[in-house]
């Protein structure tokens, strides 16, 4: 297990280096002259000389890539010449949005999946089970922009249940949490389907196997057997899933930060990418991509301390 | 392999939820193509007098803020839908194929690299990363197609590549290779046709994400040029103006669900036949 921690620790971090170094590579390397875009227009020559010095422009690739991680390391994400600020500050005031709709979305989607799942498969081949299955799959299938857009219109707009802007008052918990619902909802739901599916068919597996029979056999309650035993295997499956999705789930919430005008990394890199800020855009993307790589490790890891058999499927 | 293609259409046509997503597909593609002859108007033309008009016999879908025809819009939209979905689908399911029978056939040290690659290609969440090229380069079609091609083609690549590597070492493969067959006629005739199957599910799965990738770009005004009428782009008028209609949001949203929904009963139906392994259990 230790030995299988540290393979995949490295590999997650050689996959956020490389992952963000292309990035930053194109970032300078495309775009023509830097010091116009980042400059403006008005910028004179020597603005510009002091510039290119200051941001050692005339290294080559390599050396520029290199410092760039080496200010990174040092708590350095460079500086918003938009607003002559840290980017470091931008990102980490925008982040914990990002992270509790994330979280939220995964809140929906482990208690709703579970339950629908759990539920189709103690009715396996009911009506019911199968009524599940097509919302299941409809659920999947249907695009976060537009279950936010329709959320928005329907519960916050129509019949204004839910706020419609921002992400609450700060310290009001509340307030937070009611703004928290439509946007987290609208991420969660294609993983609702997602969560449901994968429960179902591995609680079903798992009633197969010969220690449910032998808890059957003892006389315990079926529904203490179902809803205990084979649950508790199936919830594995869905965390790796969900580990997985927290990219998709990034992205989704770009949206639902856009539709529901909440601050928020994706807000952040849509107005930074808009003003042409790149160091922001640099900044939030490490972030945005170094949360999703922890995660995915996290759930890997997870399922391999309690699956053994995980540990191999390389 | 003919007789093996009616098996399958036959099957298909007996799977309720194939026949619904063959429906939605094919009334989706016709719709697409003849667009001009089925649009009441110009997708252009705007009837000032008659702007947020709801949905009626002369609007059928409602106008716009502009009084132009929501309808006549949502048809053009699936052409552009269809155009970039297919292309976009097309070029990263070759280069995914390409690399990921290398991968598969490969030396061990050029899988592994090209197993990273792929997944430092999967840390980009798609959206973050279309915005931050699109920022790049120009607006328009081909920044969308480039975005979704390297975005998507590594998914394509690990799937080909797992089930190459596990076809190189069945039984068959070495039969062949003890009898002498060259290397072309192992790729060609044993290897290609059975990852294709997989491969066609995959492809047939990713197209509505493609296709909601087009339409989320244009949404957040990164995708195609302004004024074109991309379901993405309808639905943003949509959001700009949902305190004046909420139809525009609600017809522009419908399409985008409706190919999602027939692609993926599609896919589901597909790997349901072609693969009774993965079966979902049903």
């Amino acid at each position: 297990m230790i030995q299988y921690t540290i393979q995949r620790v490295a590999l997650a971090l050689g996959i956020v280096f490389v992952a963000i170094s292309a990035l930053y590579g194109v970032m300078i390397a495309l775009p023509g002259d830097p010091t116009s875009v980042l400059l403006g227009p008005r910028a004179t020559p020597e603005m510009r000389a002091l510039f290119r010095e200051q941001m050692g422009l005339d290294d080559p690739l390599v050396m520029q890539i290199l410092n760039f991680w080496g200010r990174v390391l040092s708590g350095d994400l460079g500086t918003d010449f938009f607003r002559n600020r840290p980017v470091a500050t931008a990102v980490m005031s925008a982040l914990p949005h990002t992270v509790a709709l994330v979280f939220g979305a995964i809140f929906w989607s482990a208690t709703l999946g579970i339950l629908l799942g759990a539920f189709s498969a103690d009715r396996r081949n009911s009506l019911l089970d199968r009524v599940t299955g097509v919302i299941s799959v409809a659920f999947i299938a249907a695009p976060s922009f537009v279950v936010a857009l329709y959320s928005l219109l329907l519960f916050a707009v129509t019949l204004r249940w839910f706020p419609s802007i921002g992400a609450g008052e700060p310290g009001d918990l509340l307030s937070r949490i009611q703004h928290l619902v439509l946007p987290s909802l609208a991420i969660g739901l294609a993983w609702v389907g997602y969560v449901a599916r994968i429960v179902r068919a591995s609680m079903l597996e798992a009633m197969g196997e010969s220690y449910i029979r032998t808890a059957r056999a003892f006389g315990l309650p079926r529904r203490r057997v179902v809803y205990n035993y084979a649950l508790r295997v199936a919830i594995l499956p869905a965390v790796q899933v969900l580990g997985v999705g927290i990219g998709g789930m990034l992205s989704s919430a770009v949206f639902a930060e856009i539709v529901f005008s909440r601050p928020g990394i994706g807000t952040l890199i849509y107005t930074s990418v808009s003003d042409r800020n790149y160091p922001v855009v640099m900044g939030a993307m490490l972030v945005a991509i170094g949360f999703f790589v922890t995660c995915a490790l996290i759930a890997d890891l997870i399922n391999a301390a309690l699956d053994p058999r995980h540990r191999k499927t390389q | 392999m003919s007789s093996f293609r009616h098996t399958l259409i036959g099957r298909l046509t007996r799977d309720p939820l194939a026949v619904m997503a063959i429906v939605i597909i094919a009334a989706l593609v016709v719709m697409a193509v003849f667009a001009d002859l089925i649009a009441p108007y110009d997708y252009t033309a705007m009837h000032m007098t008659d702007r947020f008009a709801a949905p009626s016999a002369e609007f059928w879908l409602g106008t716009d803020n502009l009084g132009r025809d929501t309808f006549s819009r949502l048809l053009q939209g699936g052409r552009i839908a269809l155009t970039v979905g297919l292309t976009a689908v097309i070029i990263s399911g070759l280069i995914g194929l390409v690399l990921g029978m290398i991968a598969g056939f490969g030396p061990r040290w050029l899988d592994n690299a090209l197993l990273f690659f792929f997944d430092t290609l999967r840390a980009y969440p798609t959206i973050i990363l279309a915005l931050a090229l699109a920022a790049l380069m120009p607006r328009g079609l081909t920044t969308v197609i480039v975005v979704v091609v390297i975005t998507s083609f590594a998914e394509y690549g690990r799937v080909v590549r797992t089930q190459t590597l596990s076809l190189k070492h069945s039984e068959f493969i070495l039969a062949e290779r003890a009898m002498g067959a060259s290397f072309g006629r192992i790729v060609f005739h044993h290897i290609l046709p059975n990852v294709l199957g997989p491969f066609f599910i995959l492809a047939a799965m990713n197209l509505p994400v493609v296709i909601t990738i087009e339409a989320g770009m244009s949404f957040l005004g990164v995708g195609v040029p302004p004024g074109t009428p991309s379901w993405g782009s309808t639905l943003k008028d949509g959001f700009d103006h949902i305190r004046q209609t909420p139809w525009l949001i609600l017809a522009g949203g419908l399409p985008l669900i409706l190919v999602t929904l027939g692609f993926t009963f599609l896919g589901e139906a597909l790997r349901d036949q072609l693969d009774p392994k993965l079966r979902s259990g049903r």
